[in-house]
């Protein structure tokens, strides 16, 4: 990087100043810096969260222990740690589809799902997921079967929810690998459906 | 705090925009992440401070702020709060004053190991929990000037206990450094109606609650 800050926002300048004045004062080492972002960018992200999903699908004794004790159960497949240390997962079922939000700030489930995407921060999303879920699915192009009820789980304390998607149909010969692949992030949040298979897929 | 950042059930913020976007639009987004975990890792302040920090901020600053502008608001006011750093030192990057002692700068060598650790709540009970599962509650009509994790359109409803979590550090008062004062935690179902009357699209809504929110009903 140049030091030349001309091209640079004031918010970027103002950034480079306080991580140089932290590192300076000795309050933070730049080596563990990059390897917290490396952690959230590289290492921990939705994919963990689709092999709990995946199990629950295959395994009826994995997906009892996931409802009875999350934390074991997903602690099981080595998924630990900062913002998922008190899980509860959330079952949908062909009546009742379940919507995980935070009004109050972002409270989101990292070692599952990784950090947000943006649209779980923002202020559209926090403020209409609890009044109009409906709407909220709309948005993301999701319809439920009618009749369906939504609910949803406001995560204003450290208790972090994660959904298990309904098994799309079809899926009975597919393998646990194949099944990972159908399991996108926002349909752990709610705000999806697991993908249907497809040739490719199978 | 009736702050800006309690957004549940407010209108008019438009669509959501659902299409992907990168983690981070910027470089300095992945640095305010960085920093801001790290200084949380120090113990310089606990995780209720820092929200409290960031939802204090003046309304309109918070909502004309991007997500990681807010944590940069955020983490410079922690400490400047707690004398780790100056506005002269802020605007400049360069010390100009001795650094205070942290409890402890967290090291690369540590960083997955802490990570993994986390911050577990769940504390010993200090009393028995004071409703079951399936009992009747009102949430109080309290409004804190300081920070409080019952969001305002949950307050002064009734729902029913749908699950016991435990013993949790209490945010009201660990954010303001006056101890975890655990509490029972539960989570409360409100029937959709019961929140929004006939405006609402949810069936229910489910909020987690520590007992000094709830009243029996």
């Amino acid at each position: 990087m140049s030091d030349d800050h001309s091209h640079l926002d004031p918010i970027a300048v103002r950034v480079r100043a306080l991580e140089s004045l932290l590192v300076d004062k000795g309050y933070v080492k730049a080596d563990a810096l990059d390897a917290l972002v490396d952690t959230y960018e590289n290492r921990v992200g939705p994919r963990n969260g689709a092999q709990v999903v995946a199990r629950a699908w295959v395994d009826p004794e994995y997906r009892e222990w996931l409802q009875r004790d999350a934390n074991a159960a997903i602690a099981s497949l080595g998924f630990v740690g900062r913002q998922g240390e008190h899980m509860v997962v959330l079952e949908n079922t062909a009546d009742t589809h379940h919507l995980v939000v935070c009004t109050l700030c972002s409270c989101y489930p990292w070692p599952v799902l990784g950090l947000p995407p943006g649209w779980y921060k923002s202020a559209a999303y926090r403020s209409r997921a609890v009044i109009d879920p409906k709407g909220v699915l709309t948005d993301f192009g999701v319809s439920l079967p009618e009749g369906a009820d939504i609910r949803v789980w406001d995560s204003t304390a450290e208790v972090r929810y994660m959904v298990l998607p309904m098994r799309p149909a079809g899926t009975e010969d597919m393998s646990e690998d194949a099944l990972v692949e159908l399991v996108t992030r926002d349909s752990m949040i709610g705000t999806g459906l697991a993908l249907e298979p497809t040739g490719s897929a199978l | 705090m009736n702050g800006p950042h309690d957004m549940g059930g407010q209108q008019n913020f438009g669509p959501v925009d659902a299409t992907e976007k990168p983690l981070f639009s910027d470089d300095w987004e992945r640095r305010v992440l960085s920093l801001s975990l790290a200084m949380g890792a120090t113990k310089a302040w606990n995780i209720d401070s820092s929200r409290f920090a960031r939802e204090s901020l003046p309304p309109a600053q918070y909502l004309a702020s991007s997500y990681y502008e807010i944590w940069y608001a955020g983490v410079c006011k922690l400490m400047l709060e707690r004398g780790l750093v100056t506005e002269a030192e802020l605007a400049s990057g360069d010390v100009l004053t001795p650094p205070l002692d942290v409890p402890g700068p967290l090291e690369a060598s540590d960083v997955a190991a802490v990570l993994n650790r986390g911050g577990p709540v769940d504390r010993p009970a200090l009393q028995p929990a004071g409703f079951a599962v399936g009992d009747r509650v009102r949430t109080r009509n309290q409004h804190p000037r300081n920070h409080t994790r019952l969001p305002g359109y949950a307050r002064g409803r009734v729902g029913v206990i749908e699950r016991i979590h435990g013993c949790h550090v209490f945010p009201d008062s660990n954010a303001l450094g006056e101890g975890e004062c655990q509490t029972w935690l539960y989570c409360v179902r409100f029937d959709g109606e019961e929140l929004w009357g006939a405006d609402g699209t949810a069936h229910a809504v489910n909020v987690d609650c520590w007992e000094p929110y709830l009243d029996p009903a």
